[in-house]
């Protein structure tokens, strides 16, 4: 399609192959590219660097940690610097300490003799290396592995509940005529108009007095009922012919069964973009979290991060990697069903 | 809907038949479970109300939590005192409303008598409008430029449309760790030769990246959006103008514009909505500081119920339903443009 598209332009063109607009646009889709996908990868850059380096400025490209060396007779390893020496020649020295501008340093290979160098003659000695003590430790030291826990089962619960209930409503506003159809209808248009931004409150409110408090249902049963999803799968039923269903009723078969066995099957492409909806909206949800979870325990991971970098004293290396972690799930499922959603989303104009 | 969306009668195929065979076996075990149960209720209030049935779970959660809260909201916002519970409150009449308003001029946030709340209505427009022209503007450019023939266009798509699916709050934080003041910004403008900038100390670049930021993480949907709408565009008009020999600027003004125009109208009415109650990105990257210079309404809500000492549920209770008469006027007014596109 593009080639053929691309051999039209250039035939109008009269061999022409690059306009100006060409040039631009592609010039503009490369600094796109860097802007959008620039910060993500300086993001999973910075995860592996160790605090140190990430104390650096200008900060490396890459994360780089300072070669170290053990030298005999000395406890700890020793950092490693490339020194130009007095005559011009370069040599890798060990230092012990550093005294104002002086270091005093050893060559590993002959550590019984000292050596006085200027500190503006040495530059340390750098290899690549990945610190994934960011990764590991937040396992150990914080509920790191709870928060994910916490994320996966609200993710997972409330997306099934919102298929259910939201495909149960759908199929009612879809296949029969009953009194209220309009005003159901009415309802569920009415619930599009009030976000949970404005009645943070009062929801707390029910949650409360349903006893969910700092529970992960408070999270899960709120934002269950979608108006977005029972729009998109009614729209989706009424295209289901109806002879299916009026043979099943020929057959006996009872209505939850007609809803069950046959619309439900035949509904799973838009059920399968509602699902990927609403795994998205309940993996990134912040606000209603915020509000509700004010115990650690039950916090969620954007929850989780938020208090994290609120800390006086953040700590980058960790902060970073969790957000990598956070990111990776949806990085997946976009990576493998970018189409789906996309489409999905140009032809239903809802996120 | 999409093309595989149309196609029916395709039983869903699970990786492999044994998992499809446990799928199935699943399904049918399910279906044993809780047909009988259903199929009683059908044979006790008959098949023509059996729709009500199927509508109960998802009107009891709106009911739970949409049109009961709104009840109580209103409630709230006409009482006062610290309690959650509405009968535990004293009536207060107008008092919120009376306090909200309270100004000496409506253009002056300071001399008002809940000034936070008007810094944060200030701060939501000036955000909404910056907002608004820079998504429109670059998501129209960006939608132009991947209609045009280019090479590998479902990858530029995707890179402009994945953040759409980031966390608010890993978005904030990625650009956070960039525009700190040892982040990478501040490196590529010392290296040119620049001086650091303290983005989040200065009340205009903190604005200045909340909406960078947000337009980031957004411009992908609404570019989909557009993008749509430009390939609905019949080929031939086109082919036409060319014919005529008309020229590239004329044609977008003439052609591309005016029939975009539903899209583009749609797309300015979603922005609205969306940064009026604009919250997480900005919350998580500047806190709503320095000061208050990035505070916004929601923010406000969310402090004055929840975050400040004394929860002021009557005072958050009467901005929310301000805000929700804001935000009913802008919804009824996208359904009327959706409606109108669709037919």
């Amino acid at each position: 399609m593009t080639g053929k598209l691309r051999r039209l332009l250039l035939a109008r063109r009269g061999g022409r192959s690059w306009h100006w607009t060409d040039v631009a646009s592609y010039a503009y889709l490369a600094l796109g590219v860097l802007l959008m996908f620039g910060p993500v990868l300086w993001l999973a850059l910075s995860s592996f660097k160790t605090p140190a380096a990430l104390l650096e400025f200008p900060p490396s490209l890459l994360p780089m940690a300072q070669s170290e060396v053990s030298v005999p007779g000395y406890p700890q390893p020793l950092p490693l610097f490339r020194v130009t020496m007095e005559d011009g020649s370069v040599r890798e020295l060990a230092q012990v300490r550093r005294v104002g501008i002086l270091a005093q340093m050893v060559d590993p290979k002959t550590p019984s003799q000292t050596i006085r160098v200027p500190t503006d003659r040495r530059t340390p000695v750098r290899h690549m290396a990945l610190a994934v003590e960011n990764y590991t430790d937040p396992l150990t030291q914080f509920d790191f592995l709870r928060f994910l826990r916490n994320s996966l089962v609200v993710t997972v619960v409330a997306t099934i509940i919102t298929l259910l209930i939201n495909s149960m409503a759908a199929y009612a506003l879809s296949v029969y005529e009953f009194r209220g159809k309009k005003l159901a209808m009415l309802g569920v248009i009415g619930t599009l108009m009030i976000p949970i931004t404005i009645i943070l409150a009062p929801v707390y409110l029910v949650v409360t007095k349903l006893g969910f408090v700092d529970s992960l249902w408070a999270v899960i049963l709120p934002g269950a009922a979608t108006p977005t999803g029972v729009f998109l799968l009614r729209q989706y039923m009424l295209t289901i012919p109806r002879d299916l269903i009026e043979a099943a009723r020929m057959d006996k078969a009872s209505e939850w069964r007609i809803y069950a066995r046959i619309v439900m099957p035949l509904s799973m492409p838009a059920l399968a973009v509602l699902a990927i909806f609403s795994v998205m909206w309940r993996w990134n949800e912040f606000l209603w979290p915020l509000a509700v979870l004010t115990k650690t325990e039950v916090h969620t991971l954007p929850i989780a991060l938020n208090a994290f970098q609120g800390e006086l004293q953040t700590q980058w290396h960790y902060l970073l990697a969790m957000t990598v972690v956070t990111l990776l799930p949806v990085a997946l499922v976009f990576a493998f069903l970018q189409r789906f959603i996309t489409s999905g989303i140009a032809n239903t104009g809802m996120k | 809907m999409t093309d595989t969306m149309r196609s029916h009668g395709e039983p869903a195929r699970g990786p492999s038949a044994a998992a499809a065979a446990v799928t199935t076996g699943g399904a049918n075990a399910l279906m044993r479970l809780t047909d009988p149960p259903m199929r009683a209720v059908q044979r006790l209030i008959g098949a023509a109300r059996m729709p009500y049935v199927f509508l109960l779970p998802n009107l009891v959660f709106f009911g739970l939590f949409v049109f009961l809260p709104i009840g109580i909201n209103i409630v709230f916002s006409v009482t006062g005192g610290t309690a959650l519970f509405p009968a535990e409150r004293p009536y207060v009449g107008a008092e919120h409303y009376a306090r909200l308003l309270d100004c000496g001029s409506y253009l002056e946030a300071a001399s008002c008598r809940e000034d936070l709340f008007w810094r944060g209505v200030g701060n939501t427009l000036t955000f909404t409008v910056f907002q608004m022209v820079a998504m429109v503007l670059f998501s129209l450019i960006t939608a132009l430029v991947l209609n045009r023939p280019i090479r590998g266009r479902g990858f530029f798509r995707a890179v402009y449309f994945f953040p759409v699916l980031l966390s608010p709050v890993v978005v904030a934080l990625i650009w956070k760790w960039i525009l700190q003041r040892d982040g990478l910004l501040n490196a590529v403008l010392t290296t040119a030769g620049g001086e650091k900038i303290l983005f989040f100390v200065d009340p205009g670049w903190a604005m200045f990246w909340s909406v960078f930021v947000s337009v980031w993480a957004h411009m992908g949907f609404y570019t989909l959006i557009l993008l749509a709408g430009l390939q609905a565009i019949p080929r031939d008009v086109y082919e036409a103008a060319e014919m005529d020999g008309t020229r590239p600027w004329r044609v977008f003004h003439r052609i591309t514009l005016p029939l975009l125009w539903p899209n583009l109208l749609v797309v300015l009415v979603l922005v609205l909505i969306r940064s009026v109650q604009v919250f997480d990105e900005v919350f998580v990257l500047t806190g709503g500081g320095p000061g208050t210079a990035t505070m916004m309404v929601v923010q406000y809500i969310y402090t004055t119920a929840f975050a400040n000492q004394v929860q002021n549920f009557g005072l958050a209770g009467a901005a929310s339903v301000l805000l929700g008469v804001v935000l009913f006027v802008l919804t009824l007014i996208q359904l009327f443009l959706t409606r109108r596109r669709a037919s």
